[in-house]
């Protein structure tokens, strides 16, 4: 039943055998011990688990890992170079976007999303673009301020 | 370098988070581990006349099938609850799994242990489990009703208890002489409360050494410990280590033990081998204990000057199917005491019963007891403003407690040690504009807007203590807390705390307090939480405590340090030690420039070749409990402005001004972060959040799609300011934050959406249905501005 995947994960080939049933997130966290991709929900909403699946974002819950055979995928681990930050990192760190983390992974990588399509985005698209992401803990305050100032540093 | 009170500096544990290199119990993978699923109940109560197990067991990859008598027979006993409302309290068994009976939807059956999570999953549904549905209650009024269906048959009625607080007869006397009466009938709906990251827990037993280690997404390791070895399973305390490593926030539902621990617990040591259950999001909605849910009347009276004179409150809150490990404390010593709030009400009497229903269990949830005691209030007030044809502000500003008035004695037991309510009504009116703002509302409500305010000032009371009164008010345990500084010979040093960080980002804000004492750098300081083998107790974090009670114990421990190092350094620089100052990380003679480091100190006291060895110790290193001599009283002032729709009901926050009294700050970012996510939860119960349950007991908001919490798109801006009144009692000066916004918040937008609308109430949560309805209605009646 099995079949086998090639996909590109934060710019390392991998090859793995999984089964059709398997999801996405649960290929990156349990297969490719990549954990820093979470799931919060199982009904696609809370947006924990979202990553880039050939350069646009992707909640990893509603995708099976065979669907993304021959993609390039780039989770929180690989959305910045060595040992650097992503501006968006950078950001969610000085402006206080997180309390917990664990909605964090899912945030930046939806944000990146955003500011690559709308560099200059409102507080409103903001606000707006993250429906698909929940935060329990910082009433999204410091979440919209470090996507802010993100976008500031990226122009 | 080292004055690091009152400063914002950058969160040390962010660096993991956002590279995702966070450690949380599902991320946790160990060798040989397996996996479990639980059976939960498709019933909200029915008898079990079977359990068939077998085909399961032949599904493939299936290590083990268990029920419930396997784990009674095992003579692991029920899960008790934490407090003891009164001697009468009725308290039924609540098993890890179910045994006759089930009791609400998602009470466990039966766990199918598998090699892999797909495959426990798979098996899972061929365990047969005979039922015999039984009539069901999960409504209040009707669990009370004669002949209404038993969710205990040792519960008669199905109360568990009784409780009252405060004098009936002077309440009752000065409500018979009221100018003026203001009743509420209040429903405080029940709230999900929807951590973001599920409940996970592994069990790890070591056969060789008869070592358990349980990792758990708990706010309180020491206490799930405490309960799990004293009170379940016997298991020998100083065997069983719990770690709560990174956990994806609390809230209050990750206080509780849980059946799942106490399973997985005694599951790895029957297969030998790991077991961990991670919850799908549809499990926390039926098994994590949920809060609120009071159905209240309350009526409060006033003097013709409008002083408010008496207060009287008969409370039925639903526990659920079972007492969770705070549950009867919540509605009761949480709640019933907070009933002055900022006021001088002179009588107060209430009285709660608990009451069973075949619902998921009930216990703290952010605030837990506070909200709804805070809601009631802030709701009489601003109803008795409109009745009389008060301001909202003026009235509660003539009926505070004033400052020259603390200590102040409440009629309901408390005793306020400080605070200047008005100080912090000023600075919200000032932020806001008031008068401004009341002519702007003049003008749109000409035009056809409808903009209303709201008010909140509350009164929160955080860190229980001191123990001896936890004790005598019910709680089944002491709420100290420890915490232990190990300096080391290079004078870095780890602090050891018995709370817990899940989110309130003590790595950063206890570093700062240690350094800060020491003198040293921050990044010489680092914090260890979440693992009872390396840390002495703890009582965990809750009921906003942390700083309060575990920060007074590091600074306890802090001045042994330092009364220790300031003997060393006597000896070193040959002086007395009252000659000494401690200055910039070193040690001086007054007046000279003879001085010594805090770091050649530590390296004296681990290699005490010259060292008063007769009168000190080697080594560096003291553990201090800090037993508080009271609570701490946070307060402030919210204000709510909204603008409703009139066609469609929609309500959007304009502005929102919260000014909290916390005390003294130590990492101001982080307490403003704390208090933004407190409003959002307080805004999810008035605008969005709601369990429902049909009248069989099914939850029908058993999803994200169905049960709504705040989005980044439904709330504004926070305009967050403070005043500081220090807490006279502990030596940090210090309150709490975490669940002051919460508090505050629910009241100040059902006042303001009201005010918008012109209704005198709206039943939360006000969706744009409810509040299109009350606009029609108070259009109708003709009393609405719209």
């Amino acid at each position: 039943m099995s079949q086998t995947i090639h996909v590109t994960v934060n710019g390392a080939a991998r090859e793995a055998e999984v089964e059709p049933r398997m999801l996405l997130v649960d290929f990156l966290r349990q297969t490719l011990s990549l954990t820093g991709t979470h799931v919060g929900c199982d009904t696609s909403q809370c947006g924990a688990c979202t990553v880039h699946v050939d350069g646009v974002s992707v909640k990893a819950c509603t995708m099976f890992a065979v669907q993304a055979d021959g993609s390039a995928i780039t989770t929180i681990e690989g959305l910045a170079g060595d040992g650097a930050l992503h501006p968006l990192q950078a950001a969610f760190r000085e402006e206080h976007g997180l309390q917990c983390g664990f909605c964090t992974p899912g945030m930046i990588m939806a944000a990146a999303d955003l500011l690559a399509r709308n560099p200059s985005s409102s507080e409103g698209e903001i606000r707006h673009a993250l429906e698909g992401n929940y935060c329990r803990c910082t009433g999204y305050h410091n979440i919209v301020k470090a996507i802010q100032n993100a976008a500031g540093q990226m122009s | 370098m080292s004055d690091y009170i009152g400063t914002s500096v950058k969160r040390v544990e962010d660096q993991r988070f956002i590279t995702g290199r966070g450690r949380y119990t599902d991320d946790i993978v160990l060798p040989n581990m397996t996996y479990a699923c639980f059976v939960r109940s498709p019933y909200a109560h029915a008898r079990i006349n079977g359990i068939d197990t077998e085909e399961a067991r032949n599904r493939p990859g299936v290590v083990a099938v268990f029920t419930g008598q396997d784990i009674v027979d095992d003579g692991i006993n029920p899960i008790p609850t934490g407090w003891q409302i009164g001697e009468d309290m009725k308290e039924p068994p609540h098993h890890t799994l179910a045994v006759d009976k089930v009791r609400h939807v998602g009470d466990g059956v039966a766990v199918v242990i598998a090699e892999t999570k797909a495959a426990a999953q798979d098996a899972a549904e061929h365990v047969h489990i005979e039922y015999e549905p039984l009539p069901a209650v999960a409504d209040m009024n009707e669990a009370l009703a004669d002949g209404a269906p038993l969710v205990h048959d040792d519960a008669p009625n199905n109360v568990s208890f009784h409780w009252e607080l405060g004098d009936k007869a002077a309440a009752d006397a000065a409500l018979a002489a009221a100018h003026h009466i203001t009743t509420y009938e209040i429903v405080n709906q029940r709230l999900i409360p929807n951590a973001i990251e599920p409940r996970a827990v592994i069990g790890d037993h070591n056969v060789a050494t008869d070592d358990l280690t349980l990792y758990t997404s708990s706010q309180n390791p020491h206490l799930i410990r405490l309960l799990l070895c004293a009170f379940v399973t016997g298991l020998p305390e100083h065997k069983v280590r719990v770690i709560s490593p990174d956990v994806g926030g609390g809230f209050g539902s990750k206080i509780f033990h849980y059946p799942e621990e106490v399973f997985c617990a005694w599951a790895t040591r029957k297969i030998g081998r790991p077991v961990k259950w991670t919850a799908e999001r549809s499990e926390s909605f039926v098994t994590d204990a949920q809060g609120r849910d009071h159905l209240t009347t309350a009526e409060m009276g006033f003097d013709a000057d409008g002083k408010i004179v008496g207060l009287r409150v008969d409370t039925a809150a639903n526990m659920g199917a079972y007492l969770s490990t705070f549950a009867g404390g919540i509605p009761t010593w949480l709640y019933g005491t907070l009933l002055a709030g900022q006021y001088t009400t002179p009588a107060i009497y209430v009285h709660t019963q608990g009451i069973f229903t075949n619902t998921v269990p009930v216990d703290a949830l952010r605030g837990a007891g506070r909200p709804e005691a805070t809601f009631l209030l802030e709701r009489l007030m601003d109803l008795a403003a409109k009745e009389m044809g008060r301001d909202p502000a003026g009235l509660r500003r003539m009926n505070f407690i004033q400052p020259d008035q603390f200590p102040y004695d409440t009629p309901v037991v408390l005793q306020y040690d400080s605070g200047n309510y008005e100080a912090a009504l000023d600075k919200a009116l000032d932020i806001l504009d008031y008068d401004a703002f009341r002519q702007q509302q003049q003008q749109a409500r000409a035009e056809g807007r409808l903009i209303g305010i709201g008010f909140s000032t509350y009164i929160e009371a955080c860190g229980i203590a001191p123990s001896a009164v936890a004790g005598a008010i019910g709680a089944r345990a002491g709420l100290y807390d420890s915490g232990m500084l190990r300096v080391h010979p290079t004078g870095k040093v780890q602090v050891y705390t018995g709370v817990h960080s899940h989110g309130q980002g003590h790595e950063t804000t206890f570093a700062q307090l240690v350094a800060h004492h020491l003198q040293i750098p921050m990044e010489d300081v680092e914090l260890v939480h979440g693992d009872t083998a390396q840390i002495p107790f703890g009582m965990g974090t809750y009921g906003s405590r942390s700083l309060a009670v575990g920060g007074s114990a590091i600074y306890r421990a802090l001045e042994k340090v330092l009364g220790k190092a300031r003997k060393i350094a006597a000896y070193k620089l040959e002086a007395a030690e009252e000659d000494l100052e401690y200055v910039g990380g070193q040690f001086t003679v007054k007046g000279t420039d003879r001085s010594v480091s805090f770091g050649d100190i530590a390296l004296t006291a681990y290699v005490p070749h010259d060292y008063p060895i007769e009168e000190l110790e080697p080594g560096l290193e003291f553990n201090a409990f800090y037993d508080p001599k009271n609570f701490t009283f946070p307060f402030g002032t919210h204000i709510c402005v909204v603008e409703v729709d009139p066609d469609t009901g929609e309500v959007e926050i304009l502005r929102y001004v919260a000014v909290d009294d916390v005390g003294e700050v130590i990492n101001p970012m982080i307490v403003d972060g704390q208090v933004h996510g407190g409003i959002a939860h307080g805004i999810g119960q008035a605008l969005f959040e709601g369990a429902v349950y049909d009248e069989d007991g099914q939850l029908l908001t058993g999803t994200f799609m169905d049960y709504t919490i705040p989005r980044a798109a439904d709330l504004p801006m926070f305009e967050v300011d403070r005043t500081v009144t220090p807490c006279p009692h502990n030596p940090l000066g210090v309150k709490g934050a975490g669940e002051t916004g919460t508090i505050a918040s629910t009241p100040a937008v059902v006042n303001a959406v009201c005010d918008a609308v012109g209704a005198r109430d709206i039943q939360m949560p006000m969706t744009s249905e409810r509040v299109w309805r009350a606009i029609h209605a108070a259009r109708s009646s003709g009393d609405g501005q719209a």
